[in-house]
């Protein structure tokens, strides 16, 4: 999945995030954003977010309203500016998870639990410092709150 | 201990020896933002408190992926980025200036053994001039502008050993779509990639850039060419990594009997030998982008197409790199050529590559470019079909109207006036 389908280029060059919001997924299916609930959780294969480095991608997925991205696995630089939004991003290898299913996040010990299977995922353990960032909401509010990086 | 290059420049950087896998803050020596990215990295450097940069002649903004502004919003965003360049003293690229990896290392920005982050994803270009270049989001980038670090998990490292000469018609672009084809657009997912081997020595400034930009089609943090061979205006040290270096993973190719390649749709990593699709009917050619929109490449469109006419059904479009690259094409008779030819020129800068104007192609149309990427919708319409290939396959395609390979004979001046009045 491309950073093209996530958000196409030539809807990036905004700084409304209602207008990010309104075009994500559209080239991948037209009815994401009517389909979609708030607090819903995308649920992707091999290497989520690949391509540009456009941070747009993680910003519409959240300025829609999609609580955290599971994955088998993401590109980097998604992975990173997912964080550094305060976005959830949980890698968790190969996995079956229907849509539709219901899925309950533990952040804190980075599980991903599908009720509806009944069946639980545990995600790659991030780096230290990333979990820092996500803590305090993004590196933005990170580096306001500590000014600078602490390893 | 033995390092590879990757290992090298990043352990100088923090003063101590890494391996893959450590967690380190970094200073690096530059840091640049295109009109793509560089709005939400003002947006969050003044989130972060942050009220000046960490050193105004390190930062570096270039306005070229929507440029000159295709509407007021962009427009408005392009205000934005020049009123902060001005605020805070850095450097700012406007538009026509060129596309933000060009500029970067035809200005020096970027040069040998430096650390250098771009928010833009092909930033990984720099490791043509062997820095250590990766791209990341605004935010990281917001971060970089305010206090010059950054947090980089050292990554292990492929390597890349290339022997051989490319056959006459095949192109550095040729090479590296065998390469993605090869590893796969996972195939070096978080790792860093390292060119070396004799083919490389003979491999031009531009042909460099061409091999080190779509590193990140193939996944990876950085693609970076020792400097065996590398020439530059300046005097600089050259770089290697250890003799006994360790890798992840070594890939030998010989590049002599290298074919032609075309990317086919909707992904880079789906790559053919161009023969398998010879003859497909094509309705836009682009030649330009930070993978192929050099001298060299203009020069290469130029020999197939001297003295003739495109086809008449065919657009072609031409973005040089830089106004630097679009001033020496002048000067050398090479634009003539090409217009003559019934190419359009655009503003040197991103062009119809990022889908946001100059050229989106129309519904169930058919696209060859130089370009790096062919996912769906890249060029602004999900319906079209976007073919990657070297700039002499483009021309060559244009000049005929179907995908053709410029390494078979194609048409010339000679076999019958083709150019029309």
């Amino acid at each position: 999945m491309d950073t093209d389908q996530i958000i196409p280029g030539q809807y990036t060059k905004t700084l409304d995030l209602q207008e990010l919001a309104s075009h994500v997924l559209e080239f991948l299916d037209p009815d994401f954003r009517t389909r979609m609930n708030s607090g819903d959780f995308v649920v992707a294969g091999e290497n989520f977010g690949c391509g540009s480095s456009r941070e747009q991608a993680p910003m519409a997925l959240k300025a829609a309203g999609v609580a955290g991205v599971v994955a088998s696995s993401f590109a980097r630089i998604f992975f990173r500016n997912a964080i550094n939004i305060g976005l959830p991003v949980l890698e968790i290898g190969p996995h079956d998870i229907g849509g539709g299913n219901e899925l309950e996040i533990d952040l804190e010990n980075g599980t991903v639990t599908d009720l509806t299977a009944d069946q639980t995922h545990q995600a790659a353990t991030m780096p230290r410092v990333m979990q820092e960032i996500l803590k305090e909401g993004g590196l933005s509010p990170y580096l306001k709150k500590h000014g600078d990086y602490n390893l | 201990m033995s390092q590879t290059l990757t290992e090298k420049i990043i352990s100088r950087h923090v003063g101590q020896s890494v391996r893959p896998g450590d967690l380190v803050i970094v200073p690096v020596d530059a840091v640049m933002a295109s009109d793509a990215t560089a709005p939400y990295a003002i947006k969050a450097f003044q989130e972060m408190g942050a009220t000046r940069l960490w050193r105004p002649e390190k930062v570096i903004l270039v306005i070229d992926h929507a440029a000159p502004a295709p509407n007021q919003r962009v427009s408005n965003l392009h205000t934005m980025m020049r009123k902060f360049a001005q605020e805070m003293g850095c450097r700012l690229y406007d538009i026509g200036a060129g596309i933000c990896h060009q500029v970067m290392v035809e200005n020096q920005h970027a040069r040998p053994g430096e650390i250098v982050i771009g928010a833009d994803s092909h930033s990984c270009t720099y490791g043509a001039v062997a820095a250590f270049a990766t791209g990341m989001g605004s935010t990281d980038v917001a971060a970089l502008m305010h206090t010059g670090k950054t947090w980089i998990k050292i990554p292990s490292a492929i390597k890349v050993e290339l022997s051989g000469r490319l056959p006459a018609g095949t192109a550095t672009k040729d090479l590296i779509l065998f390469l993605v084809g090869q590893l796969g657009i996972n195939g070096a997912n978080y790792q860093a990639i390292e060119y070396t081997g004799e083919a490389i020595e003979g491999l031009s400034l531009a042909g460099r850039m061409t091999l080190a930009s779509m590193s990140v089609e193939m996944g990876a943090k950085s693609g970076i060419v020792d400097t065996s061979g590398l020439e530059l205006p300046y005097e600089f040290e050259p770089l290697k990594a250890d003799e006994d270096a360790h890798y992840e993973k070594i890939y030998q190719f010989d590049i002599s009997g290298l074919s032609s390649q075309i990317g086919l749709p909707h992904s880079p990593d789906n790559v053919v030998p161009l023969e398998e699709v010879t003859g497909t009917p094509i309705d836009v050619a682009f030649i330009g982008t930070c993978t192929n929109g050099r001298l060299e490449d203009l020069q290469a469109a130029a020999d197939v197409l001297q003295g003739q006419h495109i086809a008449p059904h065919v657009r072609m479009i031409i973005a040089p790199a830089s106004r630097e690259v679009f001033n020496q094409a002048l000067q050398q008779g090479t634009v003539e050529i090409l217009s003559r030819a019934g190419a359009t020129f655009i503003t040197p800068g991103c062009g119809p590559c990022v889908g946001t104007h100059l050229g989106i192609p129309g519904d169930e149309e058919v696209v060859i470019s130089a370009a790096n990427r062919n996912f769906k919708g890249r060029m602004g319409n999900p319906h079209s079909k976007i073919y990657l290939a070297s700039p002499a396959a483009v021309a060559a395609s244009a000049l005929c109207g179907v995908i053709s390979d410029p390494a078979e004979g194609l048409p010339s001046a000679k076999d019958g006036a083709q150019e029309q009045p």
